[in-house]
């Protein structure tokens, strides 16, 4: 009986392992990339994108036998988003680093990049990051790449992006000095070389400044741990190097080079050598950031509170093209999102007219313009809450409209328009955030790029929620007091 | 010196609906003249076309020696030195709750005549103390009672040193005894010799102190006499209707 009894488990036993095992090798792998990347990486069509590392990763899949699909994550956010388990690799151009080991493991590497730097054909200035360093020229790059860290190290002006398309635009237009980016970039938006059949042909009048340096390595991310695999895609990648079917792959992508027959033996980055940052740097550096965002707040709502007043009054007393337009005004830029206005006023305009804006100008304009109509709109209201009374009392006192609106009406008024004003000034206080897309370095920004560097999401998340803490809860008092003292009369 | 109102054939419309229709009135200077009339008769507009706050459609209207033409629009070198010379005195009071009692009384004298800071203040002074107010100058509108608030008004109106009023109400919204505080302060001004038109339900003040007693009804004037003939003796019987029904 019983003997028959494990004969039975033993065959559930054989028909159910080997097809659990099976499933679980034939699991597709998930793997984080940007889809908005770049060339020669990944580009183009989402669903069907061309570029060397989709190669390579077709390359492994078929070695793995298992599919590997792909998942979007911003550059920036891959060792994140990997860290958190929502892929099982990340692959890139991700650079083995001391600071990327320190948030993933990675495979044996599969390019050997160097950094080149990029300058206007014209422009004679310099040849080398220490020229760039001493005459004090702003270089542009990648934010979270190993070029920024460089540049960090170095201390040299510096401007990060959130793709690689913004450094070259910026370059093209003399927004900044220079650009510092791996070579397989540089190829391919610098090298006016037409055998090159996807070259980006956007940024004209580019050149390479002298020789590539500060040798790096790609490697394919996997999440802390997963040991299993890790060594899985060593096996699979050493399988591609040496079937000779990376290199056929490199040199179709044009980027293969003797320096790659390093690859053929595994190399291994020390991980001790990590970057860390003490409390007090960091801190200085989110102070700086708040100094930043306390700047466009205050001169952004100054520029909204004064220019919102004529839009208001023109919308209520002035003839009708005046309130017209006042009308106009008010709708456009409260329809539209600010964002789109801070990217026309710094990309848009020097299409337009010849105007560049420095970032810094062009953040407290876009959100002083945008508020203008909000704070408009609280002063129209404030305005017409004042009783018709009040205007014919002192009409029949003699005063003129003017004169009315001036010591009467207006006066009165501001006890209406001062609590949401207050409250506007919160809200813009917080939505400075987003002017890290024209590149102005404020606190969140600056936490941002304190994270991808140094990790530490948690303790400098919390010290960056404190700052802006120490920052709006008093503001949220001084509203609520001038809500209880005025705004119920 | 006072002026003379002389209004003639003055005809308002609100889309269909006729407000006032061809009112012709004299008040002479020094007169003291209660309009009377059921609420929706024309009273209230006819006392805000004398100082423009309401525009008419047909006639004319003289205030001292200016005159105000039919129209949407006034002309403002009529307005002005109308608007100057007549104070008025709301049912609501509409003192400037942001301003100190004193600084009420004080605004317009300093701004539309220019009178310097210093001389506003004294005159201000007297003419609080006049209506028995001074010892509120730094106080704000809202901590006064309504009879108070109203006397400020008054000061206000007197500050500009009228050759009219015009009263729109005044006691409406007060309670009896604080009625009137605010009626003896304008028997006192009656005796100055002030041009007064008083639109009120008031018929015991209508009867002492007016000079005579204006009916308006449904835009026309039914009665215009001496308070003894038109209360009293009224020719007309909705005027005798209308006094029932306020008596009551």
């Amino acid at each position: 009986m019983s003997n028959s009894w494990l004969t039975l488990l033993l065959a559930v036993a054989c028909f159910i392992s080997p097809t659990a095992i099976q499933a679980q090798e034939k699991r597709p792998l998930v793997c984080g990339t940007d889809l908005e990347g770049g060339i020669p990486y990944l580009f183009g069509d989402k669903n069907d994108p061309a570029g060397f590392e989709v190669d390579l990763m077709d390359a492994l899949a078929r070695e793995l036998g298992r599919p590997i699909r792909r998942q979007h994550a911003a550059f920036d956010s891959l060792l994140p988003t990997l860290q958190r388990g929502d892929v099982d690799l990340a692959m890139n151009g991700l650079e083995i680093t001391p600071t990327n080991l320190k948030q993933a493991d990675f495979t044996r590497p599969y390019y050997i990049y160097r950094l080149q730097l990029i300058a206007r054909i014209d422009d004679e200035r310099f040849v080398s990051l220490n020229d760039c360093k001493e005459k004090k020229l702003t270089v542009g790059t990648l934010s979270g790449s190993s070029a920024a860290r460089l540049l960090e190290k170095e201390e040299i002006s510096r401007k990060l992006y959130d793709d690689q398309e913004g450094p070259f635009k910026d370059l093209v237009q003399k927004q900044i000095d220079a650009v510092l980016f791996d070579m397989p970039i540089a190829l391919y938006y610098v090298v006016p070389d037409n055998q090159i059949t996807h070259r980006k042909k956007d940024y004209p009048g580019l050149k390479l400044v002298g020789e590539p340096f500060a040798e790096g390595f790609y490697g394919i991310a996997v999440k802390k741990g997963n040991g299993a695999l890790t060594k899985e895609m060593d096996q699979a990648l050493g399988r591609v190097i040496r079937s000779g079917e990376l290199k056929r792959i490199l040199t179709k992508w044009h980027l293969w080079s003797p320096d790659q027959y390093r690859l053929y033996t595994p190399l291994r980055v020390d991980e001790n050598a990590a970057l860390s940052l003490g409390f007090a740097q960091y801190f200085l550096l989110l102070l700086q950031g708040a100094g930043v965002t306390i700047l466009i707040t205050f001169a952004g709502m100054a520029l909204a509170v004064s220019i919102g007043l004529p839009i208001a009054t023109s919308r209520l007393y002035g003839p009708w093209p005046l309130r017209w337009l006042a009308i106009g005004y008010v709708e456009f830029f409260r329809g539209i999102p600010v964002l789109l206005l801070l990217y026309f006023l710094y990309f848009g305009l020097p299409e337009l007219i010849d105007l560049k804006l420095n970032p810094l100008t062009a953040a407290i304009l876009g959100f002083g313009l945008n508020y203008a109509a909000y704070e408009a709109e609280i002063y129209r209201g404030g305005i017409q809450s004042i009783p018709v009374g009040q205007w014919e009392a002192s009409a029949s006192l003699g005063m003129s409209p003017l004169l009315t609106f001036r010591r009467i009406v207006f006066p009165q008024s501001i006890r209406v328009i001062l609590p949401p004003m207050t409250n506007d000034f919160i809200a813009l206080f917080k939505d400075t955030s987003v002017v890290s897309i024209i590149s102005v370095i404020e606190l969140s920004k600056q936490y941002q790029i304190l994270t991808k560097t140094y990790g530490g999401f948690l303790q400098i998340g919390l010290t960056t929620a404190a700052l802006y803490l120490v920052m709006s809860v008093p503001l949220g008092y001084l509203s609520r007091y001038l809500e209880r003292r005025w705004g119920a009369k | 010196m006072s002026w003379s109102i002389t209004v003639r054939g003055v005809t308002k419309r609100f889309g269909a609906r006729t407000i006032l229709e061809n009112v012709s009135l004299n008040i002479s200077p020094g007169e003291t003249v209660a309009l009377l009339g059921p609420s929706g008769g024309g009273k209230s507009t006819l006392l805000r076309c004398l100082n423009g706050l309401n525009t008419f459609d047909h006639g004319e209207i003289h205030v001292g020696p200016h005159r105000l033409a039919p129209g949407a629009r006034q002309a403002r070198a009529a307005l002005d030195p109308i608007r100057r010379s007549f104070g008025m005195i709301f049912q609501d009071f509409q003192l400037f709750p942001h301003l100190s009692v004193l600084d009420n009384v004080t605004e317009a004298p300093r701004r539309v005549l220019g009178i310097s800071s210093p001389a506003a203040r004294s005159r201000a002074v007297g003419l609080l103390d006049r209506v028995g107010m001074a010892s509120h100058t730094h106080a704000f509108p809202q901590q006064l009672s309504g009879g108070q608030k109203q006397r400020v008004a008054i000061a206000r109106a007197l500050a500009m040193e009228p050759r009219g009023l015009l009263c729109d109400e005044i006691t409406s919204a007060l309670d009896p005894e604080l009625k009137n505080e605010v009626l003896s302060v304008l028997e006192g001004l009656k005796r100055d010799g002030l041009t007064i038109v008083l639109v009120t339900h008031e018929i015991g003040f209508a009867r002492r102190a007016a000079d005579r007693v204006v009916m308006l009804c449904d835009g026309k004037v039914l009665e215009d006499g001496t308070p003894a003939q038109v209360l009293d003796h009224p020719k007309t019987e909705r005027m005798a209707l209308f006094l029932q029904r306020v008596l009551e």
